[in-house]
């Protein structure tokens, strides 16, 4: 597939899983292949504490403001990376204000009457800040939107918020909102959930539940899955020593022990995560994406250019679009 | 089958924690392996012969099979030893709504109060939607084991929340809540003998009413309503959980993987429990990926440009995986001295998931010495 085509299929990439299966990662090399295909991208946050300003090289955590993690450059033509982090509160005094409310917005934010009534309809805050994320799709403020959705199981109650605040509330100004959002939600044209899982065990079923529920409950169109944190294959079935014999180099008997130990622990884990990678297209009839795992300690520029360069591969291997 | 662990450093033993503590919390960040470790803790304390109970939040399915646990209860259940300990060992998987409603049932005047609560709309949000709700009823339930005084050792997982003090502040956030000036307004109408639709009227609720919706508005004013009289109940009963957390027979067990956010999570919350002087007693970290020979990650990749090719890869993946095991010292480094001198005690990677009581009982074995 044309991987230009397939970052323009959506204005909007919702990109979802737990917490820990790399979520932001996926977030910033979508962004970094986006850009490298000469698009502008803006990657929205919703919860602070992330690693994304750091894996661009920047001190500062990414703020309720938009900023800019990498400039365009003509020379190679990349298209510019943004970023923010939507909070329900900021989210909240802008909605306010856009409907006219803006003299009593700040006294109800502190008051805490809001905050007292919104905990009682659950959702409220969600969809403050997906009316934000379809305020952005809508005007078109990039290319690309890349949503990187809160961790620890979050995922679907906050992408379910529209539907269940719909059954809530069946008036007024937040009623609109939750419709729009749904509106945005279910229509495979404008938006498209990515998810994110690691070749394990647990993480598999839970992405498989994920997946389900968001098709069935919120009706939710799914891309396809990536799948985080793969060891390539290195093909480490001889015996090193019998190798170092075979090439007369000498290799001491404690090396030769380490290397032997080494390459079977990734040939197991390898077989471990083919056999987790086969089950989840089994239990999941969607098209994957796999990046490989990153051994270095932190993730930097070009750990998030080898990601960006494994997803081009990945996504110029899959079928073409659907019709 | 197994996978090589590598050659770990000895165990440092937690033994004490599970042999003179009464309560034990197992806290840190989402899917690092909370509920194993609580369970692991909890099947020591069995093995060591003691009357132990964990109160697990969102296991695997597959554990809370094992465990005996297929569905939320309220009630432990006893798992069969078939003779492998001579303890009792207790499961139980927490029902947050069901824990807040014996609640509410417990502090109601009259069970007219009661039944008003409970058929609230409002409420039936606030039990299983409000930030905290979960956090807060864990707490509550080791209170009542602690209370019962049925078992001599309770081990409590928590919710993969991300501010540490969540389920220490959550009862105290849970009064401010039920206090709110705003609802102690919203209430002298009432006690004056008007309609609700009087109350909704003041401008303030007529503009959260704009926005939102007047019935949410009403079903709030309603649930605050039936709700008076109770709080000093559940002031008076926050105060005790967390009088309960602060003892010395309670210990806080840190439980985090060795993946960088993972670590920095674990770090905020050990931080956050050292300035609310809840120390940390132990470290537990998962998944740690294993260390083979005594070389060096650029020793290794050195040989692998230098020597043969056929050797060429199996230097590679040796220089891999020493650079997964230094950043995941690295990134361990500053926890492991912040609750320091309390014992840091890793888990290899194992090759399956825990679910079953031979995965706990090999988890142990590296938790636990001897």
């Amino acid at each position: 597939m044309d991987p230009r085509g397939f970052c323009r299929q959506t204005r909007l990439v919702i990109v979802a899983g737990k917490g820990g299966v790399g979520k932001t990662t996926v977030s910033a090399a979508m962004a970094r292949m986006a850009s490298r295909l000469g698009l502008s991208c803006l990657i929205v946050e919703v919860e602070g504490r992330s690693s994304l300003a750091a894996t661009f090289g920047l001190a500062d955590q990414v703020g309720y403001d938009e900023q800019v993690l990498a400039p365009a450059s003509e020379a190679d033509g990349t298209g510019e990376i943004r970023a923010r982090t939507l909070t329900p509160d900021r989210a909240l005094i802008e909605y306010l204000e856009d409907h006219g409310l803006g003299r009593t917005s700040r006294r109800l934010v502190r008051s805490g009457a809001l905050d007292v009534v919104s905990t009682g309809a659950p959702g409220i805050k969600d969809i403050l800040v997906l009316g934000k994320v379809k305020q952005l799709e809508s005007m078109a403020a990039a290319d690309l939107i890349v949503l990187d959705t809160p961790a620890a199981g979050h995922a679907v109650t906050f992408l379910m918020s529209a539907r269940g605040l719909l059954d809530a509330v069946n008036v007024g100004p937040i009623q609109t909102q939750a419709a729009d959002v749904l509106e945005l939600l279910t229509d495979a044209s404008r938006c498209q959930v990515m998810l994110v899982t690691l070749p394990e065990e647990t993480p598999v079923n839970e992405v498989v539940e994920t997946a389900f529920a968001l098709e069935e409950r919120v009706g939710a169109d799914l891309g396809p899955v990536v799948v985080n944190g793969l060891y390539p294959a290195l093909g480490l079935d001889a015996d090193p020593a019998e190798l170092a014999r075979a090439e007369s180099v000498e290799l001491a008997p404690k090396d030769a022990e380490a290397l032997r130990r080494a390459a079977d622990f990734r040939t197991r884990r390898h077989g471990l995560q083919e056999e987790q990678v086969l089950r989840l297209a089994e239990a999941l009839p969607l098209p994957q994406l796999r990046l490989p795992a990153i051994f270095a300690a932190d993730l930097g520029r070009p750990e998030l250019d080898k990601l960006a360069d494994a997803m081009l591969a990945a996504v110029e291997a899959l079928e073409p679009a659907r019709p | 089958m197994t996978v090589d662990p590598g050659d770990a450093a000895d165990p440092v033993t937690v033994d004490e924690l599970v042999a003179a503590r009464s309560v034990v919390v197992c806290c840190g960040p989402g899917g690092v392996g909370k509920t194993t470790t609580a369970a692991v803790v909890a099947l020591e304390g069995a093995m060591r012969g003691r009357r132990a109970v964990v109160v697990t939040i969102d296991p695997a399915r597959r554990l809370a099979d094992a465990l005996g646990l297929e569905s939320l209860s309220d009630e432990p259940r006893l798992i069969d030893s078939k003779g492998r300990w001579d303890g009792e060992l207790w499961a139980l998987m927490l029902d947050t709504k069901s824990t807040f409603d014996t609640l509410v049932s417990k502090y109601a005047g009259r069970p007219e109060q009661a039944e008003a609560i409970l058929s609230n709309r409002f409420y039936r949000n606030i039990s299983s939607a409000l930030s905290g709700t979960q956090e807060y009823m864990a707490m509550e339930k080791l209170f009542e084991l602690h209370d019962e005084n049925r078992f001599d050792l309770i081990v409590v997982d928590t919710p993969p929340t991300r501010n540490a003090l969540d389920f220490i502040d959550a009862p105290r956030r849970l009064t401010r809540f039920l206090d709110n000036r705003i609802f102690r307004l919203l209430m002298l109408p009432a006690r004056a003998g008007l309609k609700i639709v009087n109350a909704a009227a003041q401008p303030l609720l007529r503009t959260v009413s704009k926005v939102i919706g007047v019935q949410v508005v009403q079903d709030a004013i309603a649930f605050f309503r039936a709700f008076e009289g109770m709080e000093d109940g559940f002031r008076d009963r926050a105060q005790r959980v967390l009088a309960l957390l602060s003892e010395p027979s309670t210990a806080f067990v840190l439980v985090s993987s060795p993946r960088r956010d993972a670590v920095d999570e674990a770090d905020f919350f050990a931080r956050k429990l050292l300035e609310a002087n809840i120390g940390v007693e132990a470290l537990v970290v998962n998944r740690m990926h294993p260390r083979f020979g005594d070389r060096t990650a650029e020793w290794a990749r050195e040989k692998a440009k230098s020597s043969p090719p056929p050797l060429r890869p199996f230097y590679e993946n040796l220089a891999d995986l020493y650079q997964v095991a230094d950043g995941e010292d690295a990134h361990l480094r500053t926890l492991v001295d912040r609750v320091a001198p309390a014992p840091a005690v890793r888990v290899p990677l194992l090759a399956s998931d825990v679910h079953d009581l031979e995965g706990l009982s090999e988890v142990r074995s590296y938790v636990f010495a001897g």
